[in-house]
């Protein structure tokens, strides 16, 4: 199960910057092996702390220019939003409870 | 509390090719292996790389990820536990070893086999770190497509030094290897192929000093090897491959580790220096490091762990009679 929504370079702004939640966006593609392990555990997050955040991916092979513009050349690269800021970013996949210790302010009930 | 029916007789914690093999052969042995694979480092190193043409049995060559798809199902096949979890902690020191993971479960077992692997190895800067994603890399596959028709450096002599930098090729104007011997570690035929193609040019008994760049990398500053003279190097990318370090931070501070950092193990077995402990893979092998040398590792492990089953439960019988 997943809540996480597919983000273009278009509606980044909108979706993203914008958005009155904390948004984790998971910069990803498919040739990638560990952002297909990661993309699970994102899943997942976007699940158990719906109430918190919102988790929405952007494939960079199709949006490049959104990953070009925060300096993004590796992935999995996952970013956490805060009003608009980027308040944190994990580099390469990591296990679950690497991202509620990393971000506990915003990943806690 | 757990009971004694919640013993198993084997936890295998990690599912490179050493894990999966030493899981196929401890199931067919009925032993029911559970096995830790790992939230996302299941599969192990081969889940990151794309062709492997020297494992035998595939004359075409297979895909990493793909072969290690095949080791789970083989190993599921066969009744193997396997859980995409993450231990923890592990209480390996008595008869019944405890294996708690990250989400706090506890697993017990009589026999537990370590088959961690290896992580890649830092040039150890403080400005590689600080660049890492936004120009410092450690996966070809994954980020290649970020540096189309740029220049950009590989760093290491190995045989992932010239796949990564010939998989860079693909995507990159020039590749440069830059490495601090005069000659290539990596096998001949690997070795061949990247001094032969053009746009991979070699940078000889030089080692990096710095990474250079504000917020994405610029460049690097090299310092020879042999007279310390310094040098510039103008790229957007670094692809790091200068080798592997074993994961032994689950136990180093329990089990023998050699001077190589690797889990000591008794002569060609894989026990270590407690019994009911077996390690197999990378995570002991300080010189071959190969996928099959690995999954032979992993087929030394469980039938080192059967003896010793087999072991424990003769001892058992004789002191009831």
């Amino acid at each position: 199960m997943s809540n996480a929504k597919n983000v273009t370079d278009a509606e980044f702004t909108d979706k993203v910057l914008l958005a009155e939640k904390p948004v984790i966006v998971d910069f990803w593609a498919e040739w990638c092996g560990p952002c297909r392990k990661v993309g699970p555990i994102l899943d997942d997050i976007s699940v158990e702390y719906a109430d918190q955040v919102e988790v929405v991916k952007v494939d960079v092979d199709n949006n490049p220019n959104i990953a070009a513009e925060y300096g993004i050349t590796s992935i999995p690269a996952i970013y956490l939003f805060e009003k608009g800021k980027v308040t944190g970013t994990v580099i390469g996949a990591r296990p679950k409870q690497y991202f509620e210790k990393e971000w506990s302010e915003v990943l806690s009930k | 509390m757990s009971t004694a029916a919640d013993i198993r007789d084997v936890i295998i914690v990690g599912s490179g090719p050493a894990g999966y093999t030493a899981a196929i052969y401890t199931a067919r042995a009925n032993l029911k292996p559970l096995i830790f694979a790992g939230s996302v480092t299941a599969g192990g190193e081969l889940m990151n790389t794309t062709e492997v043409e020297n494992f035998p049995g595939f004359p075409e060559g297979v895909q990493g990820p793909e072969l290690m798809d095949k080791l789970e199902q083989q190993a599921a096949k066969f009744g193997a536990q396997i859980e995409f979890e993450d231990v923890e902690s592990a209480d390996l020191t008595g008869e019944i070893k405890t294996v708690t993971l990250a989400n706090g479960d506890a697993y017990q077992a009589r026999a537990v086999i370590i088959s961690t692997g290896s992580a890649y190895r830092e040039l150890g800067l403080p400005n590689e770190k600080r660049l890492s994603g936004h120009g410092v890399s450690w996966c070809a596959t994954c980020d290649g497509f970020f540096f189309k028709d740029q220049d950009i450096a590989v760093i290491g002599g190995g045989d992932s030094a010239m796949e990564e930098a010939l998989f860079l090729t693909k995507f990159a104007r020039t590749v440069t290897v830059v490495h601090r011997r005069d000659t290539l570690r990596a096998s001949k035929i690997m070795a061949d192929r990247a001094l032969a193609h053009d746009k991979i040019r070699f940078i000889w008994n030089t080692e990096v000093a710095d990474v250079v760049g504000g917020d994405k990398v610029t460049g690097l500053t090299l310092r020879s090897t042999l007279d310390g003279t310094m040098s510039s190097l103008d790229v957007t990318g670094v692809f790091v491959a200068i080798g592997n370090d074993p994961r032994t931070e689950l136990v180093k501070d329990v089990l023998e580790i050699t001077s190589e950092g690797t889990i000591a193990v008794e002569g060609r077995t894989s026990k270590t220096t407690i019994p009911g402990v077996f390690a197999a893979g990378d995570v002991v092998d300080p010189t071959y490091r190969q996928a099959i040398t690995a999954a032979g590792s992993g087929c030394v492990a469980a039938l080192d762990v059967e003896h010793y089953l087999a072991n424990v439960e003769a001892h058992a019988l004789a002191a009831r009679a």
